[in-house]
């Protein structure tokens, strides 16, 4: 693996709330390189959102309590998106990580024409007039494959489609070439036709860019095309990291094992239903202690000394670059993905 | 965008022209009799007769709204031989009270209350806008909390009271000479004049609306804050200065536009209350004497009219700025 691009060591978010510290992320360390691409799962809530917010500097820093670091490996020396000053942050932003959203409905200014909103984020880092923002930003639409892209420039956001909004925003993130794409659930919103569409282009840019990407999504199915790792999240906490065969094929936590098992199937015995995982996930406010995944795991009863309830596992490296949170022992839970069916 | 302008000014031009009959029907048949009211006491039948006929009273309200309508274009004459009298047009009646043609009357009022209303205007803009962003700006600070006090004195407070109190304030500081008081200086020859003669006035009504204005701003900038849009903004590296005029601004303040457009359109009519306390000679002390001293109905009549037809009027600017502002509306 080549030099990371982003590190991001030991980060937590937390909002005080009257109820309580919400620990909307928790201890949360990965890193991804150029040219690499990081998926990272879990449900809603599980805090996926709120640690690439975090690194991209966009929590309110009255309102958040942040701790940790995201350290970006820039060609002129690493900087701390955490700690760093905000208008250093700032004007990182746009022209070394950039991000996209989940909904391009709303996610776009709904006043201005889109080549505005393009030429706006290129002229913040390039001299020019608007004209030539302007020209750049039919250039960008042309690149991510917007038919007619000199006329539509000039159009507003409600006359584009929702995948072609999708589009837009790509454009508008990468019009001044970052190192770092954080995509926020990019095809959530989208049709399943167009969400390839999308994933397609997502990998071509990078490609062209040589990107570091971080995807963030829920959907399995998005992950196996695109991701080369994956980091499974879990009520704020990263449980199970790993190469994307790894995760498909060696799940090795029970979290993991209960997603895949909740994927429909092709291939999937006629009759058979879905495993769902039952329960809820815990309130980030008041975490039980041990495992958070304790309460909704069927194996945690085969370890010994109910330690799933007292001591949270530690992010063991099992095998070679496979890494998880959980008490079982390998053999326990090679047993564990046959007996659900897991494992192909 | 033509085709959409002149669907709005066909709508404009056929709801003034319902209003005005309405207007007129019910002015018809008000239990008041214009003809008995152009003589004293000492009147008789016959004379009370003569001038129905003289004004154009003794034939059907149709008739009668026809040669309105023609007055207004062409003008309009009253009786014949000696006591005949001569409205140009537009011409919109005869104050007998008056002996003026009411055209003659609006002409000497609408600057009064065009120049309260305008200057007005902006201040209280200015004053709302600005107070309200501040407050979503320092959100829960000293100055949220010192704006929310401002726009609970201003709304609590009725112009009839603020009016009074300020004008109470200015004559103590000797701020205002009263021998001035309510003369109309022309906005051309003498613009400091005008300003200083209108500036009491502009700040009793600027305290009257601002604070809904503050309060209005204030919410509409912080939910525009909120939107996925402005995260955007952010994300692409703009600064907070960039972000709050260029993209949370325009958002949050295109609503303001309606009811600031009606707000507008509805003082044009007249401010009763503020021209009275500063005895200004605008259309709304001239309605409020044609309606509780003179029983001046072609003034009443008039001023009425007026009155609708500014409110229709500026609903139509107001769409078109809106449809100017908001790309999505420009479609629908």
């Amino acid at each position: 693996m080549s030099q990371p691009f982003l590190e991001v060591k030991n980060l937590t978010v937390s909002f005080p709330t009257e109820d309580g510290l919400v620990r909307a992320s928790n201890d949360i360390s990965f890193t991804v390189a150029r040219g690499e691409t990081l998926a990272v799962v879990g449900e809603s809530g599980s805090g996926k959102s709120v640690t690439s917010l975090a690194v991209m500097g966009l929590h309110d820093r009255r309102s958040a309590q942040i701790s940790g670091q995201a350290i970006l490996h820039l060609e002129n020396g690493p900087i701390d998106t955490i700690s760093a000053p905000v208008d250093v942050v700032r004007k990182l932003r746009g022209k070394s990580m950039a991000m996209i959203f989940q909904d391009p409905m709303s996610a776009l200014h709904p006043y201005y024409t889109i080549g505005d909103q393009i030429s706006e984020a290129w002229r913040l880092y390039n001299d020019g007039d608007k004209k030539a923002g302007i020209k750049r930003a039919t250039e960008m639409l042309d690149l991510v494959g917007i038919p007619g892209a000199a006329k539509r420039v000039l159009e507003y956001p409600h006359q584009f489609s929702g995948g072609m909004r999708q589009r837009v925003m790509i454009a508008m993130a990468l019009v001044n070439n970052p190192s770092l794409l954080i995509a926020d659930e990019p095809t959530t919103a989208l049709d399943v036709t167009v969400q390839s569409q999308i994933l397609e282009l997502l990998k071509n840019m990078q490609k062209e860019f040589n990107m570091a990407v971080i995807l963030i999504t829920h959907d399995l199915g998005v992950v196996a095309e695109v991701a080369d790792r994956v980091s499974v999240m879990y009520a704020g906490k990263i449980v199970e990291q790993a190469g994307i065969d790894d995760i498909y094929y060696q799940p090795d936590h029970p979290y993991t094992i209960g997603l895949l098992n909740s994927i429909p199937r092709v291939d999937q015995l006629e009759g058979r239903r879905l495993i769902a995982i039952p329960g809820q996930p815990p309130s980030l406010i008041s975490l039980p202690a041990g495992c958070s995944f304790r309460s909704r795991c069927s194996f945690a009863s085969q370890v010994p000394n109910n330690l799933c309830a007292s001591a949270v596992p530690d992010l063991d490296e099992k095998i070679g670059g496979h890494f998880s949170r959980c008490h079982l022992t390998e053999e326990q839970l090679k047993k564990a993905r046959v007996s659900t069916g897991a494992q192909l | 965008m033509l085709k959409y302008l002149i669907r709005r000014l066909a709508a404009t031009a056929l709801v003034i022209t319902l209003v005005s009959m309405s207007v007129f029907v019910i002015f018809a048949y008000l239990p008041m009799d214009p003809a008995r009211l152009t003589c004293g006491k000492a009147c008789t039948p016959n004379i009370i007769e003569a001038n129905r006929h003289r004004l154009g009273l003794d034939v059907p309200v149709q008739v009668q709204y026809g040669r309105f309508v023609k007055g207004l274009v062409v003008g309009r004459h009253y009786g014949e031989g000696v006591a005949s009298f001569e409205c140009p047009a537009p011409a919109f009646g005869y104050s007998f009270n008056k002996h003026a043609c009411v055209s003659t009357l609006i002409a000497d009022a609408f600057p009064v209350t065009f120049s309260l209303a305008i200057g007005a205007f902006i201040l209280w803009l200015l004053l709302g806008v600005s107070l309200g962003v501040i407050a979503a700006k320092r959100q829960g600070k000293w100055q949220d909390k010192a704006s929310t006090a401002f726009v609970l004195v201003g709304i609590s407070l009725p112009t009839f009271i603020s009016g009074i109190l300020i004008l109470l304030l200015a004559l103590k500081f000797k701020l205002f000479d009263p021998i001035e008081m309510g003369r109309w200086v022309s906005p051309f020859t003498d613009p400091i004049g005008w300003a200083r003669n209108f500036i009491f006035p502009w700040i009793t009504l600027a305290l009257a609306f601002a604070a809904t204005y503050t309060r209005f701003t204030r919410s509409n900038v912080l939910e525009t804050a909120s939107e996925d849009y402005i995260r955007t903004a952010r994300a692409k590296g703009l600064s907070e200065k960039v972000i709050l005029r260029k993209h949370t601004l325009r958002a949050a303040l295109a609503p303001i536009i309606t009811i600031a457009g009606l707000d507008f359109a509805g003082l044009l009519g007249g401010a009763i209350i503020t021209e009275n306390i500063f005895n200004l000679p605008g259309l709304g002390r001239l309605s409020i004497r044609a309606v509780l001293v003179d029983y001046d109905l072609p003034v009443i009549l008039t001023t009425t009219l007026l009155a609708a037809v500014f409110v229709v009027v500026m609903n139509l600017v107001v769409d078109i700025l809106y449809a100017y502002i908001d790309p999505r509306v420009r479609v629908a």
